[in-house]
């Protein structure tokens, strides 16, 4: 098939019949901002922000990089007056409906609209008018939903029934009255809603947030580590969140399994064992006389469990023995556990729980 | 919880129109025309009979504005404001009816749900502006004393 | 009786003709909505008992061998004048009949041909109209979509087949190819009448190119919702027939072989029609499986709206029929790449296919003869508001708003002066009297800020403000904006609080330039066409009385006495006798004065109730 060829802000590209100005921008490094686009799906085209102008045979014309496919000989500037201009538009118009006292607001510092604000010098909104005013919703125990905040861009909405499948959330009403909300506007906790949080990941604004991040600002994230997810053996790649020395929050990554998904269990639930004061940091002995646990080496430890494998299998033979994984280890350490079992014990009774 | 009629009703509608989500809009208008309202719990069932998540069907019946969630009353009168009917002066015609049965822009049912007053966007009568309908019955040249005559009919044809 | 080939189409033509003239007088009542409205039914129910009680007459509404015919036509056109009631042969016009007249109109004209003439229309220079073409409103039409309305019964195939229905699908099916049927209606140049006015045929063409879609669907736009117009429920309700006809033709050329109908809500007449005429056509093997025995395929539902204007938009629409939101989504792909459930359609609107059949059976040179060189054929017109003869009409592309408003209008309702009309709806813009000349096409009106659209026009005269109708329009679109983009979700709600400041008298110089420029932006930036058209009323209203705008802000005054807030009564001191009854009745004492002497009102404190102005005995209290 013949290509296309067009330029991106003087850039010339070659692409494919079908490819959107926002792949074909993404291919040369020209960065054109986004608030409702998610890669993958089909374009939601709602928020309009990333609005080009598209010169072609002596015309010109904008439209929505996301939804808009290249043509032959396309100019498409991404940064021209008008294009700057219809974006300080749209975030005029949607800063008219979004409470400004960004100080209080979990998601400042991390919030697309703030940034786009900044970056295109719109301080405040010049057509100020009614405001949305609905309550928040904190019966999730894992995040907070404050609808006064949402732009609308329907993130959420599309990660949840698109990529997720749940569909616990929808917009319900229509035009200025839209909110987006589980069904009959019930609170978010007695909906069919896992807590997954990927709607909170979704969310470009402080519409949907995490209750972790009372703990931390975006800003204080010392390091962020990338590691497997330990709660199962789907092996979800995501970042630990570290500040102090401590770890904070996960954000998911691209990982072959989970591409920048996360599940309750992986999000909310699966670290803070860390830094729990309840955590065994040393192997245990039970000490017969006294009933009670002392420290012992690893050492020791091993060694007495080798043991006590060893006389079980001598008195009652190799089916005697079996080893089971949880589902919480990792995939190399269910390995080397079920290479103990066949090669140590002596027989093939090894399970484990990973069917979550 | 609902009468069981409501839910052989609604069973006999998604035979009607299909066990697919496609059928979902015919259904509730169906349902919508048969009780004046779409009880909360038949559109939970009716999404799940056919195959779409509650929200979304949620999203649906709160996108169109034909469905409703609260009861409306026997006799449903809208009132054209459609571009003919608002240039010949509907807007007193819909405060008299207003007046009249002490309703407004918020509350469109009378407590006795005998009458709901809404407005209509163009009715395709404008031939004959300004127009009202009771119950998909035309009414055309109306003025504010003729509706409220209307009302007083409609009162004592209820009795 | 299924017809399983084209001979039986004649034969069945032949015994509807024979069946038509053995009537010895036909009785044709409006049943249009407007006419229904105005009583037209319990019209036909008295014919029907006075007719059946006469002597030796046999009376059947759609039978065969009948003396006397009873027909529920579609809209006869003159709703303001309705119910419409014509006697055939005579060809009577009988105008605003009521059940009293009945009984005359059966003993004189149905029994003795006689007319009854206190029941003819009589023209404005004082002329007695018997006929409907005497009346001047309809004299100045050419009606081909809408030539049967008002002349057969609407739901009757066989009267439709005997005015020549179902020839040109049978034409269609049995001399052309899909491929010819496309060519015609290319060259036809005929335009899509819901409002873009884009080329029907080429879009025709890229449907039937999609080889290999495993299957392919004819949509109908019956969606008209712009408020003040009603030309395609006309249609639909008067004519189902042929827009049935006209859809079974476009699947046999593009090949698909499932078609719906999408009509709004508040039609209910058309909906119970169109169900009622699919019936009747797949009963008669017009429709359904192997149409006339000509192995063709084509099955046609009907979906109602559920109260959505944006689902006249086409991507809307589809996902309506889909059972989602109706919103719409961003292109490509196009609707006739992937539309309905992702496959290649065709959607037009009722007014476009209503055209097909016309131009399949007399061809594409005879359609270009109608109309202007870029805009062939008539438009149908709902022409409405203040002026003399609302009603539905159809005219060449092309005529004149001149033509329109005077000629067949009737001018102004109560001989006032014509201020501007809207066209196309809130959709639409302005046209003033400086465009009365401009021929009313496509590409025409474009150049004027404003659009044909689906063709309602609403005449307005001084007695309207042209604020408070931009205000109208925007509370309209703002109502009906899905909130999907967010130009059109908060750009028309921050233009319509801006408006309603302005005829609330609290609007600023700088709110209107603040005005223009969301209007723009909004224009510039929404998603779909209906965002991108919602800020024309105020943009050509913006344009064109601009003085009117700026009177509110400056002047606190509204030339047209219809914004309330600016509204001063005042007491005319000539006039006023001192009987003091105003200063009694006022609830907020607003008004002082003594005893025989002028009153006066202090405007402060007035609250504009009114009660001064109904109450006073000498009528000396005014508003300004």
């Amino acid at each position: 098939m013949s290509l296309l060829h067009v330029t991106i802000d003087g850039i010339p590209v070659e692409v494919e019949k079908g490819t959107t100005i926002l792949e074909a921008a993404e291919r040369v490094g020209v960065k054109i901002p986004t608030l409702c686009h998610i890669k993958g799906l089909m374009p939601d085209g709602s928020c309009r922000i990333c609005t080009v102008e598209i010169q072609n045979r002596g015309r010109s014309k904008m439209d929505t990089a996301c939804s808009a496919h290249c043509s032959e000989g396309d100019a498409i500037l991404t940064r021209s007056e008008a294009v700057v201009k219809a974006r300080r538009g749209i975030l005029d118009m949607l800063l008219s409906n979004h409470p400004t006292n960004c100080f209080s607001c979990p998601s400042n510092g991390e919030c697309k609209l703030q940034d786009l604000c900044y970056e295109y010098g719109v301080k405040e909104t010049s057509c100020p008018g009614e405001m949305s005013n609905r309550p928040v919703d904190d019966s999730n125990p894992f995040f907070t939903y404050d609808p006064n905040l949402c732009i609308l861009c329907h993130r959420c909405v599309n990660t949840c029934h698109k990529i997720v499948g749940c569909g616990a959330i929808d917009t319900m009403e229509r035009g200025f009255e839209s909110v987006i909300s589980p069904a009959f506007g019930m609170p978010w906790r007695e909906s069919n809603c896992e807590s997954c949080g990927n709607c909170v990941a979704a969310c470009p604004t402080g519409a949907l947030t995490s209750k972790r991040k009372q703990n931390y600002r975006p800003w204080q994230v010392e390091k962020k580590v990338l590691t497997t997810c330990p709660h199962c053996a789907v092996g979800c790649q995501y970042y630990l969140m570290v500040k102090d020395n401590k770890v904070v929050g996960v954000e998911a990554a691209d990982g072959p399994s989970n591409h920048n998904t996360l599940c309750v269990k992986g999000r909310y639930g699966s670290y803070d064992f860390i830094h729990s004061n309840g955590r065994l940091t040393d192997p245990l002995i039970k000490d017969r006389s006294t009933g009670e646990f002392r420290k012992a080496s690893w050492e020791e430890a091993l060694d007495l469990v080798a043991s006590k494998f060893q006389a079980i299998k001598r008195e009652y033979g190799n089916g005697a023995l079996a080893g089971f994984a949880c589902s919480r280890s990792t995939n190399e350490d269910i390995y080397m556990l079920q290479k103990m079992v066949r090669t140590c014990f002596g027989n093939h009774n090894t399970d484990n729980c990973a069917r979550v | 919880m609902l009468e069981q009629s409501y839910f052989a009703k609604a069973d006999e509608l998604i035979a009607r129109y299909g066990r697919q989500p496609s059928a979902i809009i015919p259904v509730l208008e169906d349902i919508q025309e048969a009780y004046r309202y779409i009880p909360r719990e038949l559109l939970t069932y009716v999404a799940d009979a056919l195959g779409i998540k509650e929200s979304k069907a949620y999203s649906i019946a709160t996108f169109y504005k034909n469905f409703s969630f609260e009861p409306k009353g026997k006799y449903v009168i809208k009132v054209c404001d459609g571009t003919a009917c608002h240039v010949r002066h509907s807007a007193p015609i819909l405060a008299a009816m207003q007046k009249e049965l002490g309703l407004s822009a918020q509350k469109h049912t009378t407590d006795d749900m005998l009458f709901t007053v809404e407005t209509v966007s163009c009715l395709g009568a404008c031939g004959l502006a300004p127009t009202l309908t009771v119950n998909d019955e035309v009414h055309p040249k109306m003025t504010p004393e003729k509706a409220v005559a209307l009302l007083q009919e409609l009162r004592g044809e209820a009795q | 009786m299924r017809m399983e080939d084209r001979n039986s189409l004649l034969e069945r033509r032949e015994t509807a003709q024979q069946a038509l003239s053995a009537y010895r007088c036909r009785i044709l009542v409006c049943a249009g909505t407007g006419c229904i409205a105005s009583g037209s039914q319990v019209i036909a129910e008295t014919m029907r008992k006075l007719c059946q009680d006469l002597p030796n007459v046999e009376v059947e509404c759609c039978g065969h061998v009948p003396h006397i015919g009873i027909a529920n036509t579609g809209c006869q056109g003159i709703c303001e004048l309705g119910p419409l009631v014509r006697i055939e042969p005579y060809h009577y016009q009988y105008v605003k009949v009521k059940p009293e007249d009945c009984a005359e109109i059966v003993e004189k004209t149905v029994c003795r041909g006689e007319p009854v003439e206190r029941l003819f229309y009589e023209s404005q220079n004082g002329k007695t109209c018997p006929k409907p073409e005497d009346i001047p409103f309809m004299a100045g039409q050419t009606r081909v979509v809408l030539e049967h309305c008002g002349n057969i019964d609407a739901v009757s195939l066989d009267e439709y087949i005997a005015v020549g229905g179902y020839d040109a699908l049978s034409k269609a099916l049995f001399d052309m190819t899909p491929d010819q049927v496309i060519q015609e209606v290319d060259r036809s140049g005929l335009r899509g009448r819901g409002g873009g006015g884009f080329p029907t045929g080429t879009k025709w063409k890229q449907v039937a190119a999609h080889t290999e879609a495993p299957v392919k669907y004819v949509v109908c736009n019956g969606d008209e919702g712009d408020p003040g117009a009603f030309m395609d429920g006309s249609v639909m309700e008067g004519d189902p027939y042929k827009l049935i006809e006209g859809l079974t033709i476009a699947g046999y050329a593009v090949g698909a072989t499932e078609g719906y109908i999408y009509v709004r809500a508040e039609y209910p007449n058309s909906v119970s029609r169109l169900h009622y005429a699919i019936a009747q056509a797949e009963e008669a093997g017009l429709l359904g499986e192997n149409i006339l025995g000509s192995g063709v395929t084509f099955h046609l539902h009907v979906n109602r709206g559920a109260g959505a204007f944006v689902c006249g938009e086409g991507s809307a629409l589809t996902a309506s029929i889909e059972g989602n939101r109706g919103m719409p989504r961003t292109k490509p792909p196009r609707t006739v790449d992937h539309g309905l459930w992702e496959q290649p359609t065709v959607l037009n609107n009722v007014e476009t296919y209503a055209n097909v059949p016309n131009i399949v059976l007399r061809g594409a040179d005879w359609f270009r003869t109608i109309g202007s060189d870029n805009s062939p054929g008539t438009k149908t017109f709902s022409i409405t508001g203040s002026i003399a003869n609302t009603g539905l009409i159809e005219v060449p592309m092309g005529t004149t708003l001149r033509e329109i408003i005077y000629d067949i209008g009737g001018g102004i309702k109560g001989g006032g002066d014509f201020k501007a009309v809207q066209i196309g709806g809130p959709s639409g813009g302005c046209l003033t009297r400086e465009h009365l000349d401009v021929g009313l096409d496509f590409d025409t009106v474009k150049k004027y800020d404003a659009i044909v659209g689906s063709g309602g026009l609403v005449v307005m005269d001084e007695h309207t403000c042209m604020v408070e109708v931009a205000r109208f329009f925007m509370s309209f679109t703002q109502r009906e904006s899905c909130g999907k983009c967010s130009p059109c979700r908060i750009g028309t709600k921050r233009m319509l609080e801006i408006l309603e400041r302005i005829v609330a008298g609290k609007g600023t110089l700088e709110d209107l330039d603040k005005l223009e420029e969301i209007a723009e932006f909004v224009r510039k930036n929404s998603l779909c066409g209906l965002g991108k058209s919602a800020p024309l009323p105020v943009i050509s209203t913006l344009k064109r009385f601009r003085k009117e705008y700026e009177e509110h802000i400056v002047d606190h005054k509204c030339a047209a006495h219809v914004c309330e807030a600016l509204k001063q009564y005042k007491v005319d001191p000539d006039k006023c006798i001192g009987c003091t009854k105003c200063a009694r009745n006022c609830p907020v004492e607003a008004i002082s004065g003594t005893v025989k002497q002028p009153h006066a009102i202090d405007p402060d404190k007035c609250i504009k109730c009114g009660t001064c102005l109904s109450g006073c005995p000498v009528g000396a209290i005014y508003v300004d």
